[in-house]
């Protein structure tokens, strides 16, 4: 009895302190979260047509996909955004041949030394490298762009919340804000920003990178904005996850012997049980 | 320690006899998961997760001890070690995913295994030690689960690291101090990560430990089963094996099932992407959250958003309150076989109890799980707050008064009645009703008829 009126009197008081001193004046002063200005400019991801032939539990890489989007990322990216956890020799499995990972590894400088004069010197990677920083250090990305580090991109499809639809919008969400918007908000964006619909804040420190006809692909797939876009992505899925469709696959094998011995489980259970459950009436 | 018609284990071969005399631990199993152990016949597939609580601590450990001999507490590398294990170790895409999603999956199989014991009031008498020790076992896992997910060193590593070691600062004039002493400096740091580390692989180690008192608890009265009525004769159990090993055998097939889906299939949407981004202790995220299966705890730390103050006083800030509440709200469980005194155990016969479980406890832990994740702004704020004041209500006043107050349904004589219908009226058949044969002694507690007697 003691311990039963003790808890009844502890929890009045716990109860009574939250609605005393933080229920009460909290409803009091209810006011419902202002969204910031820029809430009005937000718009949904986008996909492109078709979607990602990786998505779902059946994906597959298109290897000519990610392919062209390793080019996109040297031609474009890679002047400011690092790739540090992937490896030339990685490029193997997006179905480069030995010996072009290691014409497209050489292609590339990375930090050396001198084995002569033991000075730092630039040479060419090997497949065992991994692709070089842009820049020698943070502080020199920060002033080479506005006060804004670009992140490296070898995770950012998992970093972000719907990674792969969010890299393919962003890339392509650079539009003319809707002036009477505009004019109803006072949204404005600084110099050295650039607006773009996707982008959590909407005013983002990348100028927009993509455009129709950046890069000729030599399959002769069209370069159009979103074609680019897409293969980009794809390619950046693969950089964040490179074992995604061997998981996948992987997947199914374990989910096939599973459910067998779970139905293997089932009947031996029934077995045993045969006899003892009740009849019911 | 088990009832008189348990089956006794014979050793068979010239070999199992020298064990047997030696050191006889093929008779600790047979009677603890063998056929030596009566358990009641009526268990329901919630009776399941114990067995799966145990596979699920097995899986940590296995895929926990593997993955630390590839993984680098150290804050410059830890970030690029799990991507080493992710990218170039074999299999360890998998150990990882594993080892996250099955941080997951065991709590929600505790969580399930928890709110079984609610609902059967498998908390009271004769069973209140393993009670207490499942508890223990619960802030043990919550403790390792935390340390945990510090180790990837990702931005929610790092600041829930930062949050939830920060709670220490909120006690009066040791606080501060202490906190400096347990995380090693001013903010989490290299003696942080190190000192977590070697707390994770430690920690489940003592769970396991713990977990053996606690089936060793259990296997003192037996296991409770769905009526509530204690057992009272022979056909009333069935030998564990090969009655529940076959039983717990399908349902590991089913758990493994939805297991393989998330490690497989969905791997990463039980974490959070910010946990992809390196540590970086000059940027803060948007909106820390810890892992989904604190959320309910969070939301009643956060609830309390007003100092205690008297006259302009402050007596207790409200951060304190805070951490007085989220501790107290779980320190509370260890109270609950005395604070429910119902002599009935099963909810199933306790109208006003089920009520208040189903509708109050159930939406309530929902409603603080949803307030957790959400932005601490209006209206989760004072939707966690509801939900607090009821939380502690329905344990501290609600269950104490109900337990007095109830009339609860007719309880079945015994459970081979609840089981066969009208089968077993006393005198109708061997070995049950007013010839129960081999009757076991009641429990210390209970009365004849199984059921509770009032303390008092």
């Amino acid at each position: 009895m003691t311990i039963r009126l003790a808890g009844i009197i502890v929890g009045l008081v716990i109860t009574g302190i939250l609605v005393l001193w933080s229920l009460l004046p909290g409803a009091l002063n209810y006011s419902a979260p202002e969204k910031p200005d820029y809430y009005a400019f937000k718009e949904e991801l986008i996909e492109p047509a078709g979607g990602f032939s990786f998505e779902g539990p059946l994906g597959k890489w298109d290897t000519a996909q990610l392919q062209r989007g390793y080019s996109v990322y040297k031609q474009v990216c890679s002047s400011c955004h690092s790739l540090q956890y992937v490896a030339f020799r990685n490029l193997q499995e997006i179905g480069f041949s030995e010996a072009e990972v290691r014409a497209e590894a050489a292609s590339w400088q990375v930090p050396g030394i001198d084995p002569q004069t033991g000075e730092s010197i630039m040479r060419p990677a090997e497949p065992t490298d991994h692709f070089p920083m842009p820049y020698p250090n943070k502080t020199a990305a920060r002033l080479a762009n506005n006060n804004a580090y670009p992140p490296d991109l070898s995770l950012i499809t998992k970093a972000r919340p719907d990674g792969v639809h969010y890299v393919y919008s962003l890339n392509l969400g650079y539009k003319e804000p809707d002036p009477e918007l505009v004019e109803k908000t006072g949204f404005e964006t600084p110099t050295g920003l650039y607006f773009n619909v996707y982008f959590p804040s909407i005013n983002l420190a990348m100028p927009q990178q993509i455009y129709d006809g950046l890069v000729t692909y030599p399959d002769g797939t069209e370069p159009t904005a979103e074609q680019i876009s897409a293969d980009v992505t794809a390619f950046l899925a693969w950089t964040a996850e490179p074992k995604m469709i061997q998981r996948k696959q992987t997947g199914w094998v374990v989910l096939g012997f599973l459910l067998f011995m779970t139905a293997l489980a089932f009947l031996s259970y029934k077995q045993v049980w045969a006899g003892m459950k009740p009849k019911k009436k | 320690m088990s009832f008189a018609w348990a089956k006794q284990y014979e050793p068979k071969s010239a070999f199992t006899k020298w064990i047997d005399e030696k050191l006889p631990v093929p008779r600790l199993v047979y009677n603890a998961v063998g056929a030596g152990y009566p358990v009641p016949r009526n268990l329901n597939y919630m009776w399941n997760f114990g067995v799966l609580a145990g596979f699920c601590l097995m899986l940590q450990i296995i895929t926990g001890v593997v993955l630390a001999m590839q993984y680098e507490s150290d804050t410059g590398v830890a970030f690029a070690s799990v991507e080493h294990i992710m990218r170039n170790v074999n299999w360890g895409w998998m150990l990882r995913y594993a080892h996250a999603n099955g941080a997951s999956f065991f709590f929600i199989v505790i969580y399930l295994h928890i709110f079984r014991g609610l609902y059967y009031s498998s908390y009271k008498a004769p069973r209140e030690m393993i009670w207490l020790l499942g508890v223990v076992i619960f802030l043990l896992m919550m403790a390792t689960a935390f340390m945990g997910y510090v180790l990837p060193w990702g931005q929610m590593s790092f600041w829930g690291a930062k949050v939830i070691t920060g709670l220490f600062g909120a006690i009066p004039l040791i606080g501060e101090p202490l906190q400096v002493w347990l995380v090693g400096g001013y903010a989490p740091n290299d003696a942080t990560l190190s000192r977590f580390f070697s707390l994770h692989f430690l920690l489940p180690f003592v769970i396991a430990g713990v977990v053996i008192l606690h089936i060793w608890a259990l296997h003192i009265p037996g296991s409770s089963n769905p009526t509530g009525v204690e057992v009272k004769q022979e056909s009333d159990t069935v030998p564990f094996h090969p009655y529940y090993t076959a039983k717990d055998g399908f349902g590991l097939g089913v758990f493994l099932i939805l297991f393989t889906l998330f490690v497989f299939f969905l791997p990463n949407v039980l974490g959070h992407p910010d946990n992809y981004i390196e540590a970086n202790p000059l940027s803060t995220p948007a909106h820390i959250v810890p892992e989904w299966y604190f959320l309910p705890f969070y939301a009643i730390l956060r609830a309390f958003t007003g100092d205690l103050a008297l006259f302009g006083v402050t007596l207790v800030p409200a951060k304190l309150l805070g951490v007085i509440a989220m501790f107290g709200s779980i320190l509370v469980w260890f109270f609950l076989p005395w604070l429910d005194k119902s002599p009935v155990r099963s909810g199933s016969y306790r109208p006003l109890f089920k009520k208040f479980f189903w509708f109050g406890l159930v939406p309530c832990m929902i409603l603080l799980t949803i307030c957790g994740g959400s932005p601490a702004e209006e209206p989760w704020v004072i939707l966690s707050q509801i939900a607090t004041a009821y939380y502690f209500l329905h344990f501290l006043v609600i269950l104490p008064i109900v337990s007095q107050i109830e009339v609860p349904k007719p309880l079945p004589f015994s459970i081979t009645e609840a089981v066969l219908g009208s089968d077993d009226k006393p005198g109708s058949m061997e070995g049950g009703g007013d010839k129960p044969g081999k009757v076991v002694k009641p429990l210390p507690g209970s009365d004849p008829d199984g059921s509770l007697a009032p303390a008092e």
